[in-house]
């Protein structure tokens, strides 16, 4: 039997070989990786970045991920000592997948660092091996609260949690939006549960009625959800979850006649809610998120030359956590930049992180929370989702 | 508990209506094709994907950006639902000669088609996620992803029942979803095919005697349930206005489901199954949350096996005599 396991096993690193070989053709441009483990110190260190990059959510990935590749290209465009190369783990959302990538990333490919895991799921389940082999990660966009809590040493990311942006967002629906009678609809995931309990529980405070229902975003009839809806006729209508659901739910809503103020969390801000709802009926919702999303009317020079530099290379507008992914990125080429070669040295000068980033000021907390904690207001207009403000200033036109 | 569903009863009602007359015409292809082969094609639920796949293509080729009216409106939709149809009795065809006929000939277990049945349902949905959609559709790197479809008709409100605003969008569905199943129920019933199709699912060997030319026999059936399946899509397109390659799993269960509810292999029953189904879910999401849906949807399913396991109306294709 053993040369036959042996064959197979060939036959796997192969596969994986290819695998990995494809992912990183995505962009590095740095050299060769230094091949074997000499004495002479190493002049390419690796950075993962994982994520759902192919699955139903990876337009809220792909621009994180493109975010990165820019702040490491730049970074190895200023000629360092150490340069940096970029491998892509597609973990397609899946808690199984992201914990298979991850020990492949520290075992095969010994990245120093990794940008992610994107999702507050796939993150709970690949985090404590990253956390074990003592490899620092920065997720630019997992918002679940309870992530801060596990007493992770390497664990830090750059968006504001859903405790902070769920009573933002619902401070908004009873303030600017002076909603008093609000249904909140949530999708039973991780993320979506969270940020409407979060939002509930802040509205009961606020003096809101609250009625609830909860929906299957995999289903596409959600007529018992939008009935109970038009029978509450309530101000504003909150939905904890992803795009994918958020647009059919929004559509099937407008068509019943129901004129509620429709509001969604950071899951929701992707032009995908506009094409899933139709233009006609996306129009004038309102999407919150931690997230700083360069606009047309960009006023910020930092931001805007970010956004032109990020449209240059990949054709496209950066969208949903792109400045948060290059920030993150960004905190790792401070920290090798900066002299820290090994693992343990690159997680201290992270901790120590203290710049001006793209989406906000960049300093960590030591549980790795970041210290600003803004959350925006987004709102669709003609079919184009606009930026309408910091939840605690912005008004509604 | 109950308020919601008395305060709302129509609305319920209406929606449940709806959403199963689509469930019935997809129970069709299920019950059929189990009425004559007692095989259940598990890849059906692709069929109707791929009839969701055709209706959209067809509103995306026109270039739809208004809501069409009069005779264009009218041409629109007959353009989906011959696409959607056409597109799912090839496909169904096609499975068949594929996945099922080889098998059949070599007098393979049921188990065994069972399994190529699965096959070819996780083929065609990884072939739509990776080659259909990235470059027939034309969103490269978005295979997985829902689409929207553009609006092709107004959802007008056509009159009001009891609180619940009916539209005509709806009104079209339930009347074609309905007009198709009576069709369907002449044609097995009355014509020379429906009696092959009837001698065949009662006693094969038998059939062959007579002079039923089984391998036709067994095509038209493919034929009729995807057929059944792609109007089903193309209705589908018209109510919710999104697709996307995974499209018809959930909706296969709960078409299969209403399939053995109504009793498989029976026409009929498909109808009363998708009906029940239908209105059950959302009379079960009213009492108790839309999260609950699907328990109540299944608890119901197996207390009526409890009791009667032959489904609601217990009797097979075979027995329904004109």
């Amino acid at each position: 039997m053993r040369p036959k396991i042996a064959r197979l096993g060939g036959v796997l690193a192969v596969g994986v070989a290819l695998t990995v070989g494809l992912a990183a053709c995505g962009g590095s441009d740095s050299g060769s990786t230094s091949g074997g483990g000499d004495s002479a110190a190493p002049t390419t260190l690796k950075i993962g970045f994982m994520g759902d990059l192919s699955g139903e959510n990876s337009g809220i990935v792909i621009p994180p991920k493109n975010g990165a590749q820019l702040a490491i290209d730049e970074y190895n465009a200023t000629n360092p000592k150490v340069k940096l190369e970029l491998i892509t783990y597609d973990s397609r959302a899946d808690a199984t997948t992201a914990v298979s990538l991850a020990q492949k990333a520290i075992k095969d490919d010994k990245i120093v660092g990794l940008v992610g895991p994107a999702f507050s799921g796939e993150s709970k389940q690949a985090v404590p091996l990253l956390e074990e082999a003592k490899i620092p990660n920065i997720s630019a966009s997992a918002t679940n609260v309870d992530l801060a809590k596990n007493g992770w040493k390497f664990w830090h990311r750059v968006v504001p949690n859903d405790g902070v942006q769920g009573p933002a967002i619902a401070d908004f629906i009873a303030g600017a939006a002076a909603a008093k009678n609000v249904f909140v609809v949530d999708d039973k995931s991780e993320y979506g549960k969270g940020i409407g309990d979060a939002v509930r529980g802040e509205l009961k405070t606020k003096g809101a009625t609250v009625t609830d229902d909860a929906l299957d975003p995999a289903a596409t009839d959600y007529s018992s959800t939008v009935n109970k809806i038009a029978a509450a006729k309530p101000d504003a209508v909150f939905f904890g979850g992803y795009y994918a659901g958020a647009g059919k739910l929004l559509k099937q809503l407008r068509d019943k006649g129901s004129k509620a103020k429709f509001f969604s969390g950071d899951g929701s801000l992707d032009k995908g809610i506009i094409e899933s709802a139709g233009a006609p009926q996306a129009e004038d919702a309102l999407i919150g998120c931690p997230c700083r999303i360069p606009t047309p009317a960009e006023t910020d020079e930092k931001v805007k030359k970010f956004a032109a530099d990020y449209k240059a290379k990949f054709g496209a507008d950066p969208l949903i956590y792109a400045t948060e992914g290059y920030d993150a990125a960004t905190a790792f080429t401070k920290a090798i930049g900066g002299g820290a070669t090994t693992p343990d040295a690159i997680n201290e000068a992270i901790g120590k992180s203290d710049f001006d980033g793209i989406s906000k000021h960049i300093k960590f907390d030591p549980t790795g929370e970041p210290s600003a904690k803004s959350i925006y207001m987004y709102q669709i207009k003609g079919g184009q989702i606009g930026l309408l403000g910091d939840t605690t200033t912005a008004k509604l036109g | 508990m109950f308020d919601n569903l008395l305060g709302s009863f129509w609305p319920y009602t209406i929606d449940g209506l709806i959403l199963g007359s689509i469930y019935g015409l997809v129970a069709l292809g299920y019950t059929m094709v189990y009425g004559v082969l007692r095989l259940i094609n598990f890849a059906h639920s692709e069929v109707f994907m791929i009839g969701t796949m055709a209706s959209a293509f067809v509103v995306m080729t026109l270039g739809i950006t208004a809501p069409l009216t009069g005779f264009a409106l009218v041409g629109g939709l007959l353009l989906m639902v011959l696409a959607g149809g056409a597109a799912s009795a090839g496909s169904a065809m096609l499975l068949e000669r594929i996945a099922y006929r080889p098998l059949r000939k070599r007098g393979a277990s049921r188990l065994a088609a069972l399994i190529s049945a699965i096959g070819a349902s996780l083929f065609l949905q990884e072939l739509f996620a990776l080659v259909i959609i990235p470059h027939v559709f034309n969103r490269p790197q978005q295979g997985r992803n829902q689409m929207g479809i553009a609006r092709i008709m107004n959802k007008d409100t056509l009159f009001t029942l009891g609180g619940a605003q009916i539209r005509v969008d709806q009104v079209l569905i339930f009347v074609a979803a309905i007009g198709m199943m009576i069709l369907l129920d002449l044609l097995v019933n009355r014509t020379k095919i429906g009696r092959g199709i009837r001698a065949t699912s009662q006693d094969p060997e038998t059939a062959v005697l007579m002079g039923v030319d089984i391998d036709k026999i067994v095509r038209m059936t493919f034929l009729i349930g995807g057929l059944m399946a792609g109007i089903a899509g193309a209705l589908f397109v018209l109510q919710f206005e999104v697709t996307k390659f995974s499209i018809g799993f959930l909706l296969g269960i709960k078409a299969f489901t209403a399939a053995v509810l109504g009793g498989i292999g029976n026409l009929r029953g498909a109808l009363v199954g998708g009906l029940f189904l239908g209105l059950i879910e959302n009379y079960g999401a009213a009492i108790f949350g839309s999260g609950w849906k699907d328990v109540i949807a299944f608890s119901v399913l197996v207390l009526v096996l409890m009791f009667r396991p032959t489904g609601i109306l217990g009797e097979s294709l075979q027995q329904a005599r004109a």
